[in-house]
């Protein structure tokens, strides 16, 4: 599912983190939130930012810039939380800023170069090459998973 | 009825049962050596056998018992399953299944069974290849039963009907005794019988039928019914215009004989005498119609009937996502609050104190609409408990007090099972054979009393019998054999705590193990459930007098008491359930005894703990002011000290998930939102008491 590389056309949600852009499946995505109160969890993994209420439903959200090792600079005014499904889950990821839908055509993913070499590498489903824009589209599963 | 009450429950429960028999056999019949399938199998015919025993329908019982026993042989793998086992279970499923449905239609639920009875004894015994031999002529005796029965009426008829049918002959009408079969597999049963009627009703009047006319058309009947019917129209014509609606598959058209009517109207005696002669088959019949009383009171029975059905089932999801959109509503109500009194319009003030109060009472219903008297649970122990005295050769009286007490459905469901096996539990362990109870000067019928009220924010179940009480020393002396309590620990307890260790997993005082109670499945199921509710159970009890086991239940799982406290910026919630008291305690009032802080609280020693710690509060500086707040909690006998930094106040809240995403947070039981729309998490004391 996560891994739509085989779809022909794939739509996107793109957003920035540090400079970055990446994509999600529309389909994993219910909606994207202006950041709002978050209210932390103890004693669980850095990245969990702790938990919103997302119209009544308590939805817990993670910070993708910790989980990929990025630095983390004030939120501003265009953070953004990307709600995402996956199974049974419902989570919120903090992003930089989130303003695109792109349609993605299934040739233009590779498989990712094997040169990033950062903690986000094994996040990586493939790239995908649009114009002069590089999107990373992210292995949702292994960012959910494995919850250290 | 008292069974009525329950009877749905069954039928449904039953169905069940029955589909998942089937769909296991269809299962074993692939996998003809998975043994664990048959277990299945056995699982659900016990249970099912179980349930109609209780619900008096020997029938359905014994049968299920016959299947029963084959499934245990092949379990034991005493006999191999083969092709021919598998027709007569099959057929023994199929049985169960038209005798459940006829229940359902309002029926005893009698058949005759005996030849698949027949059957399943020879497999029992080994003899599947004499089966075919033997069985053929019962059958043929079964066919040419049933071939006599036709001649004889399918309907009874009172004096009313008796009289309009006699009439009608003498206005050259003919009255006939119509049965008509559908297909099988006929889909739209009602639709058919829609028709068929319309064609009846154009050629003449249809006086009654059986199944009733509203049964009919909610299709609770089987394939077959029967309708009393007058026409100028010939048999044989009336056939052929009933034959022409789709996916019927049979239709019978026999000519009632006036004669039958002379006698009986002037005599009802005979006419019980004629039905007497009708066997097996038309006696079901009857049963289902029990005497049919003119058309006026039939009428207001289907008014009645139509009352009853004014309750419709809802999912609880559906209830939740109601729960869920009120609350956000709860939240905008007090945005929209707030933003009156700043704008300080007077239309708007006006209009927003309405909506409150609406709101108000949406509220009450939401929450009420998940209640459920615990009578739905209660219902079935009167018949329960006659059983086991009967089996157990013990006089007892059950009371029940209280039934119309609610709970919250989701607390019904779980409480059922922990309830029967403390009331098997007193019925069978505390209360004493009749000899017993005379010799110690009681009378010889014991009581078993099972009480439920409202208490705050609690529901009381309690089960007393004044039976033999806890033996102290036996409970004791059996903890200490089985290692549950050590010998120094032994001496220190009380005898509550003495009591409660008949709760503990492991241990079971029976000292032979009866069929009622001490199957192995010990009382501490029923403790674990309890506390799985956020419940509480105690056990009172006095040697010779009697035992109270009393279980302490949330009123609602989703609506729960809290104190709201702060921690530096941080907001928690602690479940009232569990706070004694909260007190404000001062710096030189902490003791240091091995590393622990703990209190002196009215002459007990309580360790503290700090919350700020323990949640790893971020906190910019120091708090110093030389006094701490401190929530005393509790978990059964154990007390601690919650530090926090301030109390905010009582509050109560709805309780939420925090997801499949975070799962096993330590002592956090889960969350809530509060009214500024901000969630709070709600303290787990059970894990911060270990």
């Amino acid at each position: 599912m996560t891994n739509a590389v085989e779809q022909t056309n794939l739509k996107v949600i793109v957003f920035q983190l540090a400079d970055k852009e990446y994509a999600i499946p529309v389909s994993h995505v219910k909606g994207i939130e202006k950041l709002m109160h978050i209210t932390r969890v103890p004693k669980t993994a850095r990245f969990v930012k702790g938990v919103i209420n997302l119209r009544g439903v308590v939805t817990p959200v993670i910070d993708l810039r910790e989980r990929f090792g990025l630095p983390i600079p004030e939120s501003e005014e265009t953070t953004r939380i990307i709600i995402i499904t996956l199974e049974t889950m419902e989570v919120g990821f903090v992003v930089d800023s989130a303003n695109d839908v792109l349609d993605i055509d299934s040739e233009s993913i590779e498989q990712q170069p094997e040169v990033v070499g950062s903690l986000e590498e094994e996040f990586i489903a493939g790239v995908a090459k649009l114009d002069n824009r590089l999107l990373i589209l992210l292995h949702l599963d292994k960012v959910l998973n494995p919850l250290d | 009825m008292e069974v009525n009450q329950y009877l749905e429950m069954f039928i449904e429960e039953s169905k069940e049962h029955l589909q998942a028999c089937g769909e296991h056999l269809l299962e074993l019949e692939k996998n003809p050596e998975d043994l664990a399938i048959v277990g299945e199998i056995f699982r659900s015919a016990h249970t099912l056998k179980g349930m109609s025993a209780t619900m008096g329908f020997e029938d359905l019982a014994d049968l299920t018992h016959k299947m029963e026993n084959v499934l245990d042989a092949i379990r034991n793998e005493k006999i191999k399953v083969t092709p021919e086992i598998f027709d007569v279970v099959f057929e023994s499923v199929d049985h169960l299944e038209e005798m459940v449905y006829d229940i359902a239609d309002g029926g005893d639920g009698k058949r005759d069974v005996q030849v698949t009875v027949e059957k399943l004894k020879l497999i029992e015994s080994g003899e599947i290849a004499a089966t075919t031999v033997a069985i053929a002529p019962v059958e043929a005796t079964q066919i040419v039963e049933t071939k006599v029965d036709t001649v004889n009426l399918k309907l009874t008829y009172d004096d009313f009907e008796k009289t309009v049918l006699l009439q009608s002959s003498e206005q050259d009408y003919n009255a006939y005794e119509i049965s008509i079969t559908l297909r099988e597999d006929c889909l739209l049963k009602a639709a058919r019988v829609f028709m068929v009627f319309e064609i009846l009703e154009k050629n003449g009047d249809v006086i009654k039928s059986s199944p009733t006319v509203e049964r009919l058309e909610e299709e609770q009947f089987d394939h077959q019914f029967y309708v009393a019917y007058i026409s100028k129209e010939n048999a044989e014509d009336l056939q052929k215009m009933l034959m022409k609606v789709s996916e019927v598959d049979l239709v019978e058209v026999s000519e009632i004989h006036q004669d039958v009517f002379h006698q009986s109207v002037t005599s009802n005696v005979e006419l019980e005498v004629q039905d007497t002669i009708v066997p097996a088959l038309v006696e079901q019949e009857v049963a289902t119609q029990p005497v049919q009383k003119p058309q006026a009171t039939n009428n207001s029975s289907k008014a009645t009937g139509h009352a009853s059905s004014k309750t419709i089932r809802v999912n609880i999801e559906r209830l939740d996502i109601l729960m869920n959109l009120f609350e956000e509503l709860a939240i905008d109500r007090g945005r929209l609050l707030s933003i009156a009194s700043e704008v300080n319009h007077g239309e708007l003030n006006e209009t927003v104190e309405r909506m409150s109060r609406t709101m108000g009472d949406l509220q009450n219903i939401v929450l009420t609409m998940r209640m459920v008297p615990v009578e739905t649970v209660f219902n079935r122990f009167p018949k329960m408990v006659r059983q086991l005295s009967r089996d157990l050769n013990k006089k007892i009286t059950l009371d029940v007090i209280g039934a119309e007490t609610e709970l919250d459905r989701t607390v019904i469901d779980e409480i059922g099972d922990p309830l029967v096996h403390l009331i098997r539990n007193s019925v069978d362990h505390g209360i004493e054979s009749p000899e017993a109870r005379l010799a110690k000067g009681k009378p010889e019928e014991g009581t078993v009393q099972l009480r439920a009220y409202h208490s705050g924010n609690y529901v009381f179940i309690e089960i007393e019998d004044d039976g033999a009480g806890i033996n102290r020393d036996r409970v004791l002396a059996k903890a200490l054999s089985k290692g549950i309590v050590t010998h120094e620990q032994s001496l220190t307890m009380t005898d509550k705590q003495i009591n409660e260790l008949i709760l503990a997993s492991g241990f079971s005082t029976a000292e032979v193990i009866s069929d009622v109670s001490g199957r192995g499945v010990g009382l501490d199921v029923v403790k674990t459930t309890i506390e799985s509710l956020g419940g509480n159970i105690s056990i009172e009890s006095t040697q010779n007098v009697g035992s109270v086991f009393s279980i302490q239940l949330p009123l609602t799982l989703s609506i729960i008491s809290v104190m709201l406290v702060e921690i530096e910026k941080e907001i928690y919630a602690i479940p009232l359930s569990s706070i004694i008291e909260t007190s404000i305690i001062r710096n030189s009032d902490i003791l240091n005894a091995h590393n622990q802080k703990v209190i002196d609280f009215r002459g007990k020693v309580v360790p503290l703990v700090f919350l700020e710690e323990i949640f790893e509060v971020p906190r910019k500086e120091l708090k110093e002011d030389g006094f701490h707040s401190v929530v005393i909690v509790r978990k059964g006998d154990k007390l601690a000290g919650l530090v926090v930094d301030s109390f905010i106040g009582q509050q109560e809240i709805v309780l939420k998930a925090l997801g499949d995403y975070l799962t096993n947070i330590f002592a956090i039981s889960g969350a809530t939102i509060l009214g500024n729309g901000k969630v709070a998490l709600i303290v787990d004391c059970n894990a911060l008491l270990k």
